[in-house]
């Protein structure tokens, strides 16, 4: 077992699903409630990483964040060094390719709240931003936790991205499943063996908070206390 | 004019709900009275700013409302079901709109008999008590206006009547000017102090409540305020003040409209029609018609009676009436009712 390789992917799991809450309450509210028109691009955008090769996803953010792109150069003139086999560009590239494990499930409870708590929300004074807060997330929650639950577990499996974008650099951007890859290359099976094991593992524990959370009711009665009234 | 409000609203390739309110004093209640689909709640959401005119303007005390978001309305709304946040307790629901407290909480709690539930969850509450706890939400932050989306209709039959009654006293109570939609004409009678009939997206008819029951200017009045009979007839003959009229192959006495018109809508209210064994030979009920149970249904309470008596007559009577009178399916039958009890309405399109 490489615990290098573990806290490495520990830390670019957690950062990465921290960075995706942020991004994506906004994000997800916007496609649950937006009547814009063209809103369907965004959301194909957003999908986009669920059917794109990881390579593929990894060589162009490789491309967007090296020396020939507007992007890559002005980061590199903010930050002294370049993106590209980094653990910051490792978090960029894994928050674009967990974003749709984020948002979909929020924005899908988000737009499952009854219409009628957010305009009870509006006749009682309360802004958008304050119904968000008050009404559209406390009945999400299950939404939001299962989004980041599930973009640190995909972040987690991750392995094209990582390869593409952050190299395999020991202590930096090796991850566990890229460690697994470089047993199995060394011919080293029974390292390879323990650490799928704990992968399984750890991947089945995240799933079954997942489907034990969006069970019918249960996090609902969690969230006021007490057994009553389901 | 305490709220002048002219209301066009066009939904996209959908219906068009056009209306004129009025309210002049600081406490009175209108009802917005129609069938479902008229139009009543677009109104509503519309004075609530919860949706958009296509065209018109709103204005409350001298305050151009048109085009102000549903926050700033300070108006209060009753939603059909209540809207009663499930994931708050029923203090922190009623709390959810003011900022801070200073006992106004336990006021209203205390007006409206909810003092006892602060500390309950909305999904423990009956559905009256539901409707109380969001009145107090609603009155808490004093509005100016009230607006009520079909306020009993989530209720059951069993606590509507005491609910309704709690109601108009709450509503007397605080003074405060409110809108009620409803399409039970119970409501209207019981809760309004004007009224407003809606149908197919127009205002048909205003004014007092009873005088619209009594009096329904057109023929989609009197079937929206549910007056039950309402056909077209002719009159045959005029003598006494009391006009004969051709109905279907019946014929019946009515208190003569006077006037130049022989076709009218012909609407009589189900209750006004009593049914009877045999003739009765001293009554002062000038229409006696002989004629065979075509349906039997229940109504509420009541049950309703089809009468074919050459055309098709309803009758509202109890149950215990339908037992005396062993009526089944194509039994004879007299229906008997007043002259004054048919309402006529001039046909103008024959």
């Amino acid at each position: 077992m490489n615990w290098e390789a573990f806290f490495t992917t520990l830390k670019l799991a957690t950062v990465t699903s921290l960075i995706l809450l942020i991004i994506s309450l906004p994000l997800s509210y916007w496609v649950a409630f937006s009547k814009w028109r063209f809103k369907f691009l965004v959301e194909a955008v957003v999908a986009l990483p669920l059917v794109l090769p990881p390579t593929v996803l990894g060589f162009y953010v490789l491309m967007a964040m090296g020396p020939q792109s507007p992007f890559g150069r002005l980061y590199e003139r903010l930050a002294g060094h370049g993106l590209p086999f980094t653990f910051e560009g490792l978090v960029i590239g894994s928050v674009l390719y967990s974003l749709p494990f984020a948002v979909q499930p929020m924005a899908a409870a988000f737009g499952s709240v009854d219409r009628k708590y957010i305009e009870a929300s509006w006749m009682l004074g309360v802004s958008n931003l304050g119904t968000f807060f008050r009404v559209i997330i406390p009945q999400s929650w299950a939404g939001v936790i299962t989004g980041i639950v599930l973009s640190f577990a995909h972040t987690v499996g991750e392995f094209g991205v990582v390869l593409m974008v952050g190299g395999d650099i020991p202590g930096v951007t090796r991850t566990l499943s890229i460690d697994i890859y470089d047993q199995v290359q060394a011919l080293n099976y029974s390292s390879a063996a323990l650490t799928s094991a704990m992968l399984l593992i750890i991947s089945f524990l995240i799933l079954s908070i997942v489907y034990g959370l969006n069970r019918k009711g249960w996090l609902f009665v969690a969230n006021r206390g007490h057994r009553q009234a389901i | 004019m305490l709220l002048t409000a002219d209301i066009v609203k066009q939904f996209d390739g959908g219906p068009r709900v056009e209306a004129s309110i009025q309210i002049e004093g600081a406490a009175s209640i209108m009802i917005l009275f129609g069938p479902s689909g008229a139009g009543k709640t677009t109104v509503l959401r519309c004075l609530a700013g919860l949706e958009n005119l296509t065209s018109g303007r709103i204005t409350f005390d001298g305050e151009d409302w048109t085009k102000i978001p549903p926050q700033r309305r300070s108006v209060g709304y009753l939603f059909q079901d209540y809207a009663l946040f499930p994931h708050l307790r029923v203090r922190d629901n009623i709390a959810y709109g003011i900022k801070h407290s200073h006992g106004s909480i336990e006021q209203v709690a205390e007006m409206l008999r909810v003092r006892d539930l602060l500390n309950r969850w909305p999904s423990e509450l009956s559905g009256g008590q539901q409707q109380r706890v969001a009145l107090a939400r609603t009155l808490v932050r004093k509005p100016r206006l009230l607006l009520l989306d079909e306020p009993l209709s989530a209720l059951d039959a069993a606590t509507r009547d005491h609910v309704r009654s709690e109601l108009a006293h709450i509503l007397r109570g605080v003074g405060i000017p409110a809108i009620v939609v409803t399409h039970d004409w119970v409501d209207a009678l019981t809760l309004g102090d004007q009224m407003l009939v809606m149908s197919g997206g127009r205002v048909l008819q205003t004014g007092p409540p009873e005088e619209i029951f009594t009096r329904p200017q057109h023929r989609e009045v009197a079937a929206a305020v549910g007056v039950d009979t309402v056909i077209a007839g002719r009159i045959q003959r005029r003598e006494a003040g009391i006009a004969v009229l051709q109905v279907g192959s019946g014929q019946l006495a009515a208190a003569d409209p006077g006037g130049a018109d022989v076709d009218f809508y012909v609407c009589i209210r189900g209750d006004d029609v009593t049914l009877e064994k045999g003739r009765a030979d001293q009554s002062s009920a000038r229409n006696h018609l002989r004629g065979t149970v075509a349906e039997i249904a229940a109504a509420g309470i009541l049950t309703k009676v089809i009468v074919d008596v050459g055309f098709e007559l309803v009758a509202l009577v109890t149950r215990q009436a339908v037992a005396d009178l062993e009526l089944t399916k194509g039994a004879e039958v007299f229906a008997v009712f007043k002259a004054s009890a048919v309402h006529l309405i001039p046909n103008a399109r024959m």
